[in-house]
């Protein structure tokens, strides 16, 4: 079970979590412009690496807000996490 | 049902060729659909000047890791034409392979545990017989005539409130569907390649001309990708992104017991899906963990909580042991349905995003993207699984047929 440290409330189990997919996805900025092949593009197509990886989480059963994570899904290793507000550490988006 | 003897581990099944340095075609990944798409690519179109690659061992990956259930009662139209007439090959390929991998139509029952489940199975029923699927409405009382050793009494949790049923669907065993596909593509002149790790493509402007392998490159007209887990990792080297995520999806078996359980059970609501292997193994998957992974295990409390579905369902199961988890790593499409066809990179050709599910449908995607590999042109069945679906918004939504129960 993956320890996830909440930037609120410090490490909890994973199963405290609910996962949200790839962070840093921001709404485009003037959707009335985009084509279809832009739509398509935000709304079906996230990053999937082998590797380091920026996801949101929210701490369901704690403070039930959510959170940037930096895990790595080759090994699992949590990296870092964040708040929403930060940028990602390390760069890269 | 009576035990049946297990085939023979065949002895020399395949040659062990050197890669050559250019074929008409070459597939990455030797799973259950890489093999059949080079089995039918030799049978149905007599192009045998292939090779299929494969990182490890020939069905190392999901191939030889899923629980094996084949089912065709799917809910559009597009799907149930693909999953039946992977259901109709299936029940002609022992003979046709000369290979009996145990292909075993004993059923499967889809249970409902809410209103919305039942009317949800009523639904797919009737869409099944529209379609020529064969599909039955069962009550509780029904089911338990099915599978006597579920508990269909209202005062479990999650009580059983009817099922839809498909008499010919069932099991096979997986690693003997991979290796009987093996043998007859290898002897209509296939180069099967174990232990050669795509890295790479070759590229002459724009258009896909080979790949780049640890083993050299080699040259190919078309290149068809089956590497299902890895298939957006490999396409993103080509230059194209999928719409795809890789989750880990796990399961387990019991140690052997006698037959005590006569058909297939699959329950969406409460995440199990429970069959009998023919050696007398309670085999049972799980849902996929929730976080996208690639390190071909599972969580340990996605298990735990299949468990406690698992004995409130079969009360004789409590106190079976189990004998081993393991986990396999599925490319999950916004759908749950595959995509089968072209890429925007000429000569690049994709068959991914079975998510949990793609078992069952292996010699149709292997019949369907043989056809397409061998034409440049997708076949009637996959024409509707084109990756362009996802900028035209004519998706395939099978969440309820298929994710995540098999
Ligand atoms: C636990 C579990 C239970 C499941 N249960 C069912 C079920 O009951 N019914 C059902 O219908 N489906 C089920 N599935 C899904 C099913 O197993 C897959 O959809 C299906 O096997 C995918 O096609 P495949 O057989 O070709 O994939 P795989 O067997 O995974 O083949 C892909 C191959 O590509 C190789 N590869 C990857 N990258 C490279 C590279 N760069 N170079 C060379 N080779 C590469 C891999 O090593 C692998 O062997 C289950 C899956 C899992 C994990
Ligand atoms: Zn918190």
């Amino acid at each position: 079970m993956l320890l996830i440290t909440c930037p609120w409330c410090g490490p909890r189990d994973e199963t405290e979590y609910h996962y949200g997919g790839q962070a840093h996805v921001p709404h485009p900025e003037t959707p009335a412009d985009l084509t279809d092949e832009q739509w398509a593009a935000y709304v079906f197509y996230r990053d999937n690496p082998k590797g380091p990886f920026a996801e949101r989480w929210m701490h369901g059963t704690g403070c039930r807000r959510w959170f940037n994570v930096l895990r790595d899904t080759a090994t699992y290793e949590v990296l870092t996490t964040y708040r929403l507000d930060e940028p990602r550490p390390g760069g890269n988006r | 049902m009576t035990p049946r003897p297990l085939p023979e581990h065949p002895d020399f099944l395949w040659r062990d060729p050197e890669p050559r340095s250019s074929y008409d075609v070459v597939i990455v990944g030797a799973g259950g659909h890489g093999l059949a798409t080079a089995y039918y690519l030799a049978e149905n179109h007599g192009i045998s000047n292939v090779a299929v690659l494969e990182k490890g061992w020939l069905a190392g990956g999901n191939m030889a890791r899923n629980t094996t259930i084949i089912r065709s009662n799917y809910l559009r139209d597009e799907s149930a034409a693909i999953y039946e007439h992977a259901l109709k090959l299936w029940e002609r390929l022992p003979e046709e392979l000369d290979y009996d991998f145990l292909f075993s139509q004993r059923g499967v029952l889809n249970l409902a545990h809410t209103p919305q489940d039942v009317r949800e199975g009523m639904r797919r029923v009737n869409a099944n017989r529209l379609n020529g699927v064969d599909a039955e409405w069962l009550t509780p009382d029904q089911v338990a005539e099915v599978c006597p050793i579920l508990n269909v009494s209202p005062c479990t949790r999650y009580p059983v409130l009817g099922g839809t049923f498909q008499p010919r669907a069932g099991i096979a065993k997986h690693d003997h569907v991979a290796w009987a596909l093996a043998r007859r593509a290898d002897e209509l002149g296939v180069d099967l390649i174990q232990g050669c790790e795509v890295t790479g493509f070759l590229k002459d402007g724009d258009r896909v001309v080979g790949v780049e392998t640890d083993r050299g490159r080699i040259h190919a007209g078309r290149v068809g990708l089956a590497a299902a887990g890895h298939s957006s990792v490999l396409a993103e080297r080509a230059g194209v992104r999928l719409p795809v995520q890789s989750h880990p999806l796990q399961a387990l078996v019991s140690e052997l017991h006698e037959p005590v359980h006569p058909t297939v059970v699959m329950s969406n609501h409460v995440h199990v899906y429970v069959s009998q292997a023919h050696k007398g193994e309670l085999v049972m998957g799980a849902g996929v963990d929730s976080y996208n992974g690639y390190g071909q295990r599972g969580s340990f409390h996605v298990i735990e909580r299949q468990m406690a579905a698992a004995v409130e369902l079969f009360p004789v199961f409590a106190r079976a042991h189990v004998l081993r988890t393991w986990g396999g790593i599925v490319d999950v499409t916004p759908d749950a349905s595959p995509i089968i066809g072209r890429t925007p990179v000429e000569g690049l050709y994709v068959n991914c995003g079975w998510g949990t599910g793609g078992f069952k449908a292996t010699p149709a995607a292997g019949w369907t993207f043989a056809h397409t590999l061998a034409t440049g042109e997708p076949h009637p069945l996959n024409a509707p699984f084109a990756l362009e679906r996802f900028t035209t918004g004519a998706l395939i939504d099978e969440h309820g047929a298929a994710a995540v129960a098999h």
